[in-house]
């Protein structure tokens, strides 16, 4: 296998500069058309790939979600609710087309606030939340023709609480739908990533949408519980674990309200011996490292047929090899740094704990940035169905790696866990993979594909990834009284 | 009775009880526990008694559902259609007998309760014909931008307990079980106290209608001891708490929480069943998957 | 020769003896070949494209970009494959191959200038003792048309005029009609007839028609012994392709794990820019590995992108974008 030693003129860093992101020094909330401070203390945001200040951010109190959850009932009341659908769907596809002039600017923001790679903001989550809003807006105009009868009407105000493995692009998933069926929202990006959503609130403005249709306000899990079980929020949604998802529907319990999960998965890739070789590894890799592994469909999970398994492994690993680790603002960096030093601490234990059940753990000899929270790629092999590796959600990049040798065991290995969010499966014989979809319970099955993801095909998952399905008409029934 | 021996009056039969088991896997058990709890009609006579479920009980229906989700899920649509016709078929002969049942039970008339059972055998027929429809309906193909193709289609969530409504003793249970089985899950049903019999006999229909054993399931006895633990219970992936009292609801939707269970969003008062029941139902007890493959010679 | 290696000799010649049993086994012909190439991996085209396309995005600049723009231009076979080609033509573009850029120091030689076997005598006069190989197309190139006779006559032609390394093309109807054995048997004539001369298999991707057959065609070259193993003519469309490459550079370096043997690859065709160029490099160096940056292993069939690579070095250096009429334009 090759090794990457001498390597004769290498990639020097690409990098996208950080102006690009037109960084304030001080951000504030955007509650009912206006700007404002905050009524708690200021923070500083900051950057998870090099620990540095990014900007100030405002805190909030629960004044802060009752004066933002009033704007949007209002709004709501008077304004959105009333506004036809056709010009609903003017103002979404403004959001959208907004999103894609400042495609550069917001990606490399997202990047600064998440520590993602500059590329895969630019190239995939920007692109995609651009494409929710234009789908979206199509749809806002056609509600009697989504199947849930005629004249569906909105819930009212709906409060998001979004996850910080892909800010605008969670918000995206839900403000659009959301909108698009009449309802106002009250968005709080997760606490360690909330630039891009109060950036967002710019475009809000200049797209000149009516004021509280939409508000975005700063917090922590606290804020985020009073805003999901605010009495005048309808529709709570969350975005984030499956931890915080229990203890929301928990909490949610008989007010009559149905929140919104979209919770966390463990997914699996399983691979056949007649898989296409080259595209299966490169599928593995992906669906393991793309965003650091920080995707609530992660493929966490390898089954490989054992009759395939050791020079299969050995393919993998020399893919990751090859995945550069780095400056996230570097346009060659394909796995970037972790979102804060806590997650970098609930990796390095999970690591820890695979390598204390007596998993075989092989860690990329990729180098490492002096600072920031960055892990290297690592890959457990000879993890048994038994170990945390295979049950717990990793939501970091790690990969394991199990065996079976019947499609049976394939199966019924991969859906032995709680989760049931996404799933692949690698073979060229054409039955196999769809007798393998069909088997699987999960939301999502990739055949021969990984992370396909698209405004018009619904994504979600079943059991302990939570129910909620965005993309597609599907993701309008949230956000209607059907 | 042996042979020589005499009913007490020349004109007069005395007639063989049934006694009212519960339904778990295809079977029907007496309670593990040995309960059993008086059922008398609206006028206070009585009729029968019930079986009174328990704790391992509800284990045993539990597992015995999944079982027969697997075997359910795995029909093929228009199967499941053609059982549930069946299912339509034996109901409509049974007709009499379930218009006294349901006339003993809600104290109807017996035309009342007449229009009830035909109403319930038009429920199940209408579910029967959506078995192998509802998948173009809720599901289709995504029109995604890039090389692929990509479906979606609703797929069962596996097992599904249900609280039978407490009033509408046959209609209302049909038109809850119905659409939790018409699109392949395994059902766990508990029947509270006060009407249970036409939901016991309804098993029997089930059972001579080539459902499967394990599909659906029939607990009656006390719902309010048993729904915490149906709705805590790891291996039941979802709720239906229509006839759980309001007082109950909270309990059972936290109970629900600890694996995040979808819980079907039931109006706090029993509906009235006549009216069309649309797809939510079908819709809630369903979730999407979306498939993707790539396009390439 | 001079002291310089030159790309074409500096290898060994590879030989069947030391195959491990199972390629030893297929390298035998017949239905062994056609059970060992259909045993082979599929290739998922929207992967295999996806990934092409996703490399295509790493970002080269600044002194890597120098470094790249010269590895290219060192890779480079100028090619002339005209119907109109001249002693004159010919010896105009050996000068260019020696030094590309007489005004700016540094820029290396070409690898080789690839002619038609007719023409080989004039480029071996044109290049001297610069130690830059002189490649021939043969056997019946571009289609491949004509009998086995006919192809070897014109292998010889070329080694015979002092052709360092020879550019073949397989019969794609045999291969396409599964007549495998048929392409094994004629690649190995020629590989003989070839003598000290290295071999390029040219397997035209374009008419193939999957990767499948893609990756299928490479196998077989590569048992049947080639050197290296080449997309296409050019002379039909599409030639060069990032994802073709990737199939070919995925062959060699399975070949290298199996067999410890390092064979080389050529997209030739539609590489026009110095953009193009270093999209390849990029694949060279995550798909091959690093060790196949070098013309020994790697080359482009080109011939306008020579000039682009030139253009692109005298901005590095000069610091201003060049032009046109600042290189030897080939009319």
């Amino acid at each position: 296998m090759t090794e990457p030693s001498s390597d004769p003129w290498g990639y020097v860093p690409a990098l996208e500069s950080a102006e690009l992101a037109r960084l304030r020094d001080e951000y504030l909330l955007f509650v009912g058309g206006s700007f404002s401070d905050g009524s708690g203390e200021r923070t500083t945001g900051v950057n998870p790939a090099t620990t540095e200040r990014l900007a100030g951010v405002p805190t909030t109190t629960e004044s802060d979600v009752d004066r933002a959850v009033a704007a949007a009932e209002e709004a709501f009341r008077d304004r959105w609710s009333r506004l036809a659908g056709t010009e609903r769907a003017k103002y979404l596809f403004r959001l959208g087309r907004l999103l894609q002039e400042r495609t550069r600017e917001l990606a490399v923001l997202e990047t600064l606030d998440s520590g993602k790679p500059v590329k895969q903001a630019g190239d995939f989550d920007l692109p995609n939340a651009a494409a929710y809003f234009l789908y979206y807006a199509g749809w806002a105009d056609k509600l009697d023709y989504a199947g849930f009868g005629p004249a569906p009407e909105p819930l009212g105000v709906s409060g998001q609480v979004l996850a910080w493995n892909f800010p605008l692009l969670t918000l995206a998933c839900q403000v659009a739908p959301a909108l698009a069926c009449g309802n106002t929202v009250v968005i709080k990006p997760a606490e360690t990533t909330p630039l891009s959503a109060l950036v967002f609130a710019e475009l809000c403005e200049q797209a000149g949408l009516p004021a509280g249709v939409v508000n975005v306000i700063t917090g922590g899990a606290e804020i985020g519980d009073r805003l999901l079980t605010h009495p005048d929020v309808a529709k709570p949604v969350f975005t984030g674990s499956t931890e915080v998802g229990k203890r929301i529907q928990h909490r949610l319990a008989g007010t009559g309200k149905r929140p919104t999960l979209a919770l966390g998965g463990n997914g699996t890739n399983i691979v056949f011996s007649d898989a296409a070789q080259e595209q299966a590894v490169q599928g593995v890799v992906d669906g393991a490292f793309f965003n650091q592994g920080n995707v609530c469909g992660a493929g966490s999970r390898l089954l490989v047929e054992e009759s395939i398994a050791a020079e299969f492994v050995e393919r993998v690993r020399d893919r990751v090899r090859t995945l550069r680790v780095g400056d996230p603002l570097d346009r060659n960096t394909d796995v970037g740094a972790l979102n804060s030093a806590a997650e970098l601490d609930r990796i390095t234990r999970l690591v820890e704990a695979g390598e204390a059940e007596g998993a075989e753990k092989w860690t990329s000899p990729c180098a490492l940035p002096g600072r920031g929270y960055f892990v290297a790629p690592t890959v457990f092999s000879g993890v048994q169905q038994s170990m945390r590796l295979a049950g717990e959600e990793i939501f970091g990049p790690v990969l394991s790696v199990l065996t079976f040798r019947t499609p049976q065991e394939a199966v019924g290995k991969a859906d032995n866990t709680p989760y049931g969010l996404t799933a692949g499966v690698w073979t060229e014989k054409g039955s196999r993979a769809l007798w393998t979809a069909r088997q699987l319970r999960t939301g999502v099955v990739w055949a021969n594909a990984f992370n396909g993801f698209d405004p018009t095909a619904p994504f979600g998952g079943n059991r302990e990834s939570g129910s909620a399905r965005t993309g597609g008409q599907a993701g309008l029934e949230a956000y209607l009284d059907v | 009775m042996s042979e020589g021996e005499q009913p007490v009056s020349g004109r007069e039969r005395v007639t063989v009880p049934k006694t009212y088991k519960l339904h778990i896997g295809g079977s029907f058990p007496r309670s593990e526990s040995g309960r059993v709890r008086t059922v008398e009609d609206a006028g206070g006579r009585f009729l029968a008694n019930a079986a009174v479920a328990s704790r391992k009980d509800l284990r045993d229906a539990v597992a015995a559902a999944r079982k027969g989700f697997e075997t359910w899920s795995g029909a093929t649509a228009r199967n499941r259609g053609q059982v549930l016709f069946r299912v339509a078929e034996m109901l409509e002969d049974r007709r009499e007998q379930f218009t006294s049942l349901v006339s003993d039970a809600e104290g109807l008339s017996r035309e009342q309760a007449a229009a009830t059972v035909d109403t319930a055998v038009d429920r199940i027929f209408w579910y029967a014909g959506w078995t192998d429809k509802i998948g173009t309906v809720l599901g289709g193909a995504n029109q995604v931008s890039g090389p692929y193709t990509s479906h979606s289609a609703p797929e069962p969530l596996g097992v599904v307990g249900v609280l039978a409504p407490r009033h509408s003793s046959l209609l209302g249970l049909v038109s809850v079980l119905a659409p939790v089985i018409a699109v392949g899950n395994g059902a766990v049903v508990l029947v509270d106290r006060e009407r249970p019999l036409p939901a016991v006999t309804l098993c029997e229909v089930l059972a001579t209608s080539d459902v499967p054993g394990g599909v659906v399931n029939v607990l009656t006895g006390d719902a309010g001891e048993l729904a915490p633990w149906l709705a805590s219970h790891a291996d039941v992936n979802a709720l239906d708490p229509t006839g759980a009292p309001e007082s109950l609801r909270a309990e059972l939707e936290r109970n629900a929480s600890g694996t995040a269970k979808r819980v079907f969003d039931a109006p706090a008062a029993e509906p009235d069943w006549n009216r069309d029941p649309g797809l939510r139902r079908m819709r809630a007890f369903t979730g999407l998957k979306t498939v993707w493959h790539p396009l390439g010679a | 020769m001079a002291d310089s290696p030159s790309p074409s000799r500096a290898r060994t010649t590879p030989g069947p003896a030391r195959l491990p049993p199972d390629l030893a086994d297929a390298a035998r012909g017949g239905a062994t070949l056609e059970r060992f190439l259909h045993g082979l991996p599929g290739v998922d085209r929207v992967g295999l494209e996806q990934r092409a396309a996703s490399l295509a995005t790493r970002s080269v600049k600044k002194d890597a970009k120098l470094r790249a723009v010269d590895t290219a231009i060192g890779m480079v076979d100028l090619t002339t494959l005209e119907g109109a080609d001249t002693a004159g033509k010919v010896r105009a573009l050996a000068a260019k191959a020696r030094n590309p850029d007489p005004q700016h120091v540094g820029a290396p030689p070409v690898a080789a200038l690839c002619v038609y076997p007719d023409l080989v005598a004039d480029a071996v006069a044109g290049l001297g003792d610069s130690g830059i190989g002189v490649a021939s197309v043969a056997t019946a190139f571009p289609s491949g048309r004509s009998t086995l006779r006919a192809k070897l006559a014109e292998v010889e032609l070329a080694v015979d005029s002092g052709a360092d390394e020879v550019d073949m093309v397989i019969d794609r109807a045999a291969f396409l009609s599964g007549r495998y054995a048929q392409v094994f048997d004629e690649i190995r004539e020629v590989r003989a007839a070839c003598g000290a001369a290295h071999l390029k298999v040219i397997l035209e991707t374009g008419e193939l028609g999957t990767y499948d057959n893609v990756r299928r065609a490479s196998w077989l070259a590569l048992l049947a012994g080639a050197d290296f193993v080449k997309t296409s003519t050019g002379k039909v469309a599409p030639a060069a392709t990032l994802p073709v490459t990737h199939v070919l550079l995925q062959a060699v370096r399975d070949w290298r794990e199996r067999t410890g043997q390092l064979r080389g690859v050529k997209p030739a065709g539609g590489i026009r820019t110095t953009k193009d160029a270093i999209r390849y490099l990029v694949a060279v160096h995550e798909v091959a590995g690093p060790e196949w940056l070098s013309p020994l292993l790697f080359r482009f069939g080109a011939s306008g992108l020579l000039n682009d690579l030139l253009m692109q070095r005298r901005t590095q250096l000069d610091g201003h974008y060049s032009g046109p009429d600042y290189v030897a334009v080939d009319l």
